[in-house]
């Protein structure tokens, strides 16, 4: 079984890399990274996401644009507001998304 | 008409880590249950015992206010904003963590375990500059009357945060009860009896047992024992 695709977005670096880390823990799940918007839209529409994880520091009109755009993209995709940096909050929340909570 | 849960203690997640103990009252880390995911703006009510001179490293954090409250031995605090600090029985830590901090947590005494409730509550605007609180609390202020440690204005008593959000202690000996009125329209109550037998209205509570109450304007707290609890008023929509 192929594994589900994560895209995490967070401005912070070091946080960043947390998630993806904690989030590859997962065998089920594989997350790639980016910090940009640019970066954002760019790695979304290289491979089939299941799920966006909106972290820190994304500006509101940013994360409104980046919603829209992945929609557009694919009105399926799961779009998750990760609270708490990487932290015991993570896995929860990816559930929840997953089973439509 | 009060709307309620009940959290008996023996049915929080539970992890045991060797150094770390600690029990869930909501989902946290690889404790997941659907049925237990938050109390409106309350998130994590974590229940810590950690060994001697042990603790967690340096680890980040983001848009959270987290509120650590420290019941037994003295935890070390060191984060990213240059704050080193130590927090024991008595303090009140809260911390926003906004745009994004690191921070680590240790047991300051290299002999006796630390315990200590870690809380999490969403906070009312996301990417807040992060910040750090601490205080030391009269504990006479709280005997056989509610302590308020925690609110949204900064210059209230205790310490605040980014929520419309007031955190309560009590320590009260047996039969002393009082009433406690919501503060805030739309905000719910979750009590965690920190030790002894409470009473809120008629339900009765024993030590870690944790109870939920909304869709009232107030209650009564009685206490069956000599009991310490910790009222948290939170919004149930946020």
């Amino acid at each position: 079984m192929s594994k589900i695709q994560i895209l995490a977005i967070c401005r912070h670096p070091e946080i960043l890399q947390t998630i993806i880390r904690l989030v590859n823990n997962n065998p089920d799940w594989n997350a790639s990274g980016a910090i940009t918007d640019e970066e954002a839209i760019a790695t979304f529409t290289s491979q089939p996401f299941k799920l966006v994880l909106l972290g820190s520091g994304i500006e509101q009109d940013n994360e409104e644009k980046l919603k829209a755009a992945f929609k557009a993209h694919n009105p399926d995709v799961i779009i998750v507001e990760h609270y708490g940096g990487g932290s015991g909050l993570l896995f929860a929340e990816i559930f929840q998304g997953l089973e439509g909570r | 008409m009060a709307q309620t849960v009940l959290h008996k203690a023996n049915t929080r997640g539970h992890a045991s880590h060797g150094w770390l103990n600690s029990y869930h009252s909501f989902s946290f880390s690889s404790y997941y249950n659907p049925e237990r995911m938050n109390f409106g703006a309350l998130r994590v009510l974590n229940d810590d015992t950690v060994d001697a001179g042990m603790g967690f490293g340096k680890h980040p954090h983001d848009n959270m206010e987290i509120i650590s409250i420290p019941l037994e031995g003295d935890l070390e605090h060191k984060d990213s904003m240059n704050n080193v600090a130590v927090i024991k029985n008595g303090d009140i830590q809260a911390m926003s963590a906004g745009t994004g901090i690191y921070h680590s947590e240790y047991n300051a005494d290299r002999t006796a375990p630390v315990k200590f409730l870690q809380i999490w509550v969403y906070p009312n605007k996301r990417n807040v500059e992060p910040r750090y609180d601490q205080i030391t609390l009269n504990l006479e202020d709280r005997h056989n009357k509610l302590q308020q440690i925690l609110s949204p204005n900064a210059g209230d008593a205790g310490v605040w945060i980014h929520q419309n959000a007031w955190f309560h202690l009590g320590k009260f000996d047996q039969g002393i009860n009082t009433e406690y009125k919501i503060k805030s329209a739309g905000n719910g109550v979750y009590i965690f009896v920190l030790s002894g037998d409470v009473k809120i209205n008629n339900q009765l509570l024993n030590t870690r047992d944790g109870y939920g109450i909304w869709d009232t304007e107030k209650f009564t707290i009685t206490a069956e024992t000599d009991a310490e609890f910790l009222l948290m008023e939170v919004p149930m929509k946020f």
